[in-house]
């Protein structure tokens, strides 16, 4: 079977490394998988650190 | 002596030695204090024995901190990797869990089989209630932390001092709103430790449901369930608690509500003097500025410090909330307290004396210099507070 490349992306916290990977969602915080970064709330901060908000994460690169 | 080393690509030798690694150990003993009395009772049949747990505390704690001084260490940034992965100290923070436990149950059924003075009873309960809020500070940092068995031994110890929330409310609130007038974790100038404890307590409760409830109804599970992270660690209270009013009666229930309420009140103290007047700037777009350095109080008394992990480098902890607490930094220039916090309670205790010591403090901090627009002011003090330093 031919594997997909995943258009999807992981987004970083710049303070603690937490990824937010839209593959996968976040469980624990009830974001199913495929839930794209972009659709997360406004006011969303890094579930593990809580310092960093929304607009710190930076995209990984693809590649 | 453990020395960490590491050899960068230039070939230089960077090493550090942490001089505090084996004085951790007394994290250990700081849960057992409250046994002391119960062992010195034992022994000697002297109720007087009951007093001495408190007397260590805050008595001593000061003593000791003003005796021993001020640990200014920090390991080297690319040493700190080798230093987060040194079981020896995750091992330390688990050890004490247990040791919550035993302190607790013994102290109880001390309580529960002696007929003690009325006195007698008060110390100790008082006593263990504290014992217990440090329990909180062990929760405090395994809560912080990412592994499974760090986060459920953070719910267990939380059970002692029937305070499951914090960990949620904590992490996910105080962290997020710590130094700006929306947060009930953060003391303002001109409130009195006794006015924020009514703000505090049910304020870090309410944070804590409303994040808990967004979070699983985000996922879609029942709010009353077992998927709930604060009903988990009420669940361990309530069969301890329960099971101990059924073994000894009714002598547990004010037991059980002075030990309960003298727990929170620890957290509160802690509280109070962390972030006291300290204020992030709101930026153009609206939001408040990241948390920063100075946006908290420290100190860097060597006693203290080892006795609750380097709680007190609090700036370093708001600024990198994962970090474990060996690898804590002291920076210069920043927010920092005459005293360890054992000290600093007693200080809180009196809220004149604190407003005499603290508000000068406050004002002389480089960033604020004088500007009472960039502080955290109690509004109904405000009139007061312009009058006398506007
Ligand atoms: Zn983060």
């Amino acid at each position: 079977m031919l594997s997909m490349v995943s258009p999807m992306g992981r987004f970083r916290c710049p303070g603690c490394g937490y990824v937010y990977d839209e593959a996968q969602g976040d469980d624990h915080e009830g974001y199913p998988p495929g839930f794209a970064f972009t659709q997360l709330p406004a006011d969303f901060v890094c579930p593990d650190c809580s310092v960093r908000y929304k607009e710190d994460f930076l995209q990984d690169d693809p590649a | 002596m453990h020395q960490y080393t590491l050899t960068s690509a230039d070939g230089q030798v960077e090493s550090y030695t942490d001089h505090k690694r084996f004085w951790w150990m007394l994290s250990l003993v700081n849960p057992l204090i409250p046994l002391l009395g119960v062992g010195g009772h034992l022994i000697s049949a002297n109720e007087l024995w009951l007093v001495v747990p408190l007397l260590l505390m805050f008595v001593l704690g000061p003593l000791f901190d003003w005796l021993f001084g001020e640990d200014e260490n920090n390991p080297p940034e690319v040493l700190v990797p080798q230093l987060e992965e040194d079981r020896y100290y995750r091992i330390l923070t688990y050890l004490t869990v247990p040791l919550h436990y035993i302190t607790f149950l013994c102290v109880a059924v001390w309580v529960g089989t002696q007929s003690l003075s009325w006195w007698g009873f008060l110390t100790l309960t008082v006593a263990v209630g504290f014992a217990d809020g440090f329990a909180i500070n062990t929760g405090h940092e395994l809560g912080h932390k990412r592994t499974k068995i760090e986060t459920w031994l953070a719910k267990i110890v939380l059970a002692v001092p029937a305070y499951g929330h914090f960990w949620i409310e904590h992490n996910r609130g105080h962290h997020r709103d710590v130094a700006t007038p929306q947060d009930p974790a953060s003391s303002r100038m001109g409130e009195s430790i006794y006015k924020f404890a009514r703000r505090e307590i049910p304020g870090a409760f309410h944070r804590a449901w409303m994040i808990e409830h967004e979070r699983l109804c985000r996922k879609g599970v029942p709010v009353w369930s077992l998927h709930n992270e604060v009903l988990q660690s009420y669940l361990i209270t309530i069969v301890l608690q329960v099971g101990l009013i059924a073994a000894f009666g009714w002598i547990m229930l004010p037991f059980l509500l002075l030990h309960n309420f003298f727990s929170w009140w620890v957290l509160t103290s802690a509280n109070y003097i962390e972030h006291y007047g300290l204020l992030r700037a709101t930026q153009a777009d609206g939001k408040f500025e990241r948390c920063q350095p100075h946006h908290s109080w420290n100190a860097n008394h060597k006693y203290s410090n080892l006795l609750l992990f380097h709680l007190q480098r609090h700036s370093d902890h708001h600024a990198n909330p994962t970090r474990r607490y060996q690898s804590l930094r002291h920076f210069e220039d920043l927010p920092s307290l005459p005293s360890g916090y054992y000290g600093m309670y007693i200080i809180a205790y009196f809220p004149s004396l604190w407003f005499k010591m603290l508000d000068p403090r406050l004002l002389a901090l480089p960033h604020i210099n004088g500007d009472l627009s960039k502080i955290n002011i109690d509004p109904e003090a405000k009139q007061h507070i312009y009058a006398k330093y506007g």
